[in-house]
């Protein structure tokens, strides 16, 4: 496991030199993002983009607003005002288009656990449109990738947190999306498990998908490409956690989390 | 279609595993057309008489006798005090005072005219009427009847008298089980599809599992019909479970084609289901669901002619009526089974039930949010 840890971070001293902006393909451009729930502003003009391939971390508090931009992202709620294109798709009119090349993640779990696991895995596979043929070899492989080929028929109920985390990942994935949308994925589970986690995390990221994420644990947003940390609404910082650390001046993503969320007035 | 396919799948493995639910199907038919039907009669029976008989005279006798021959009347108490009556009547023992006065067979014989009094208890005033016309018919059976005595009998001259012949068509035997059984499982029927999809998809809200399909490119009208389809299923499937058990037990006939009335079941299921799913989009827990959804019920039962006929109702209630999906639904149970009622008899209910139908349905698939 270290070694892949190594591997990543190998990969990321490489992408250091390349300036993402100028050489990276933009999967998903926001500008101006405003999301209001009546007076309050959830979302305060933001504007970012994420380039392909990357792991694009999205922190912050409690309350910040990171879900609300996330779910806007994924077509599950509509935006009050911006410029938003996810995969190329314009977030107001081709919000379905946009459904066929994401995979979602979210907090809440999404898998039903009075089904088996073949039993999602068929339905979801179904609901993507993926052939008979086609959803036989992913389960197959995503079983034994998991290790759960002796769950197959085993109500998801019954399956420790850990796991359930993971196979809702693969799952997510099944439709082989452009772009991941991960919602606190890793909330709960063990350190073991959550590092594991992100392995499959990386795996993906290497096959070229891009992934946002939205986490609570700040030694996860080490391992992003780019990181954006929103307090109140707005986004206080993007960069490189590298970069991040030396303007904070500080020795981990911790440090620079707390600099910022201090001036922090909403909580949950 | 093969997503809504997938769907199917995922609800019937769900429910299969859903032992409450599972058992509510298959007890819901049975408790209720079993006590309710039974329970739930028009029929006339142990009306209790308080008689006050101040002439005692045999014709007054032979008219007590007349009521106490009847199956429907029991004599509960007698005294010659009407004031004695009039408490039980509040109390509620007695449902009805006969008083015969004194001079009864006096006038009778002297006068061929007699009173009776009869005093009853109207705050049911259907049974009220009802008894009303039961004691007519019996104080006429022995006017009748004292008119022959007197008369003298044998008499080869029989007084001429016009008699009414009835012939009660449909339900010969006016037997009240067969007006109620498809009643009571037309109800049946609707609270089962009703309840069960309203329930099931705000429970996926509740669940958090509807964001995962709100993410995915499914369509609304599939989701919304892979919602409705499994349980216009089991609907059916408890129309038919229910038939089985009112033609053994009430011997309920079904005259009419059993094709036509599950098509009808069927058209008039998507309605009411779409009813359901719809009240479930504009809701976000079980609770609130089963509040809302009862409110309808409500309001379709006691307005759709199952105890009250809608016949007698104000106008504009029916007027309201044509709205009502159960009204036509027990019209059509009710002209299948008992009448033998085709397509041709049925084609403005057909129209009706398409009508509500769509409109319900459409409204659920255009108020289900995939954004929010």
């Amino acid at each position: 496991m270290m070694k892949e840890n190594d591997d990543k971070s190998g990969l990321q001293t490489e992408t250091v030199t390349d300036d993402f902006s100028t050489k990276r393909i933009p999967v998903i451009s926001v500008k101006n993002l405003v999301k209001k729930f009546g007076h309050f502003v959830a979302n305060d003009h933001l504007t970012f983009e994420v380039y392909k391939g990357e792991i694009f971390g999205f922190l912050g508090a409690n309350g910040a607003g990171k879900t609300t931009a996330m779910r806007i992202l994924c077509g599950l709620s509509s935006p009050t005002s911006g410029e938003l294109t996810v995969g190329g798709y314009d977030v107001y009119k081709q919000a379905e288009l946009i459904k066929r090349n994401i995979g979602y993640m979210s907090q809440k779990f999404s898998l039903y656990e009075d089904m088996t696991i073949a039993e999602n895995i068929r339905f979801y596979a179904g609901i993507y449109g993926l052939s008979r043929q086609q959803r036989k070899e992913k389960e197959d492989l995503l079983l034994k990738k998991l290790g759960l080929e002796p769950e197959r028929d085993k109500l998801i109920a019954s399956l420790p947190l850990g796991w359930k985390q993971k196979l809702a990942f693969s799952v997510a994935l099944l439709h082989d999306p452009q772009i991941v949308f991960l919602d606190e994925p890793t909330g709960g589970v063990d350190p073991i498990t959550r590092r594991q986690f992100w392995d499959f995390i990386y795996e993906a990221a290497a096959e070229g998908k891009t992934i946002f994420v939205t986490t609570h644990y700040m030694d996860e947003a080490e391992y992003c490409d780019r990181v954006s940390i929103m307090v109140d609404g707005r986004i206080a910082a993007l960069d490189k956690p590298d970069n991040l650390k030396k303007q904070f001046n500080s020795e981990d993503m911790n440090g620079v989390f707390l600099q910022l969320a201090r001036g922090a007035t909403r909580t949950d | 279609m093969r997503t809504i396919k997938y769907i199917l799948q995922k609800e019937f493995a769900q429910i299969r595993r859903n032992k409450t639910m599972l058992r509510m199907i298959i007890m819901l038919p049975m408790v209720q057309m079993l006590i309710l039907v039974f329970a739930a009669t028009y029929d006339l029976k142990n009306v209790d008489i308080y008689v006050v008989d101040q002439d005692l005279s045999d014709t007054s006798r032979g008219l007590i006798n007349h009521f106490e021959a009847s199956p429907f009347f029991n004599i509960h108490d007698a005294s010659f005090d009407l004031e004695d009556g009039m408490n039980q009547l509040k109390k509620e023992e007695s449902d009805f005072i006969l008083v015969i006065p004194p001079d009864f067979e006096r006038s009778l014989v002297r006068e061929d005219e007699a009173d009776v009094q009869l005093l009853i208890n109207a705050i049911d005033g259907n049974k009220a009427s009802l008894i009303y016309q039961y004691t007519r018919n019996i104080i006429s059976g022995y006017n009748k009847q004292v008119i022959m005595h007197w008369k003298g009998l044998p008499d080869f001259n029989p007084p001429m008298r016009v008699e009414a012949h009835d012939n009660y068509w449909f339900n010969p035997e006016l037997d009240y089980k067969w007006y109620m059984a498809p009643g009571i499982l037309s109800i049946l029927v609707t609270i089962i599809g009703m309840f069960l999809s309203g329930m099931n998809l705000v429970r996926e809200k509740e669940m958090g599992t509807i964001e995962q399909l709100n993410v995915t490119p499914i369509k609304k009208w599939q989701f919304i019909l892979g919602k409705l389809l499994p349980f216009l299923v089991i609907a059916l499937l408890d129309l038919g479970f229910g038939l089985i058990i009112a033609r053994v037990v009430f011997n309920l006939p079904v005259e009419g084609s059993l094709v036509l009335l599950f098509g009808f079941g069927a058209l008039y299921l998507v309605g009411v289901l779409g009813l359901g799913l719809f009240i479930s989009t504009v809701t976000e827990t079980q609770q609130q669901v089963m509040f809302i959804t009862f409110f309808f019920m409500m309001i379709f039962v006691l307005m759709g002619g199952i105890f009250t006929p809608v016949e007698s109702m104000p106008h504009w209630a029916q007027q309201l009526d044509r709205l009502n999906p159960i009204y036509y639904f027990i019209r059509i149970m009710r002209m299948v089974c008992l009448k033998g009622s085709g397509f041709k008899d049925l084609f403005e209910e057909f129209v009706s039930l398409t009508v509500i139908g769509l409109s319900f349905l459409t409204l659920a698939i255009w108020r289900y949010r995939k954004t929010s």
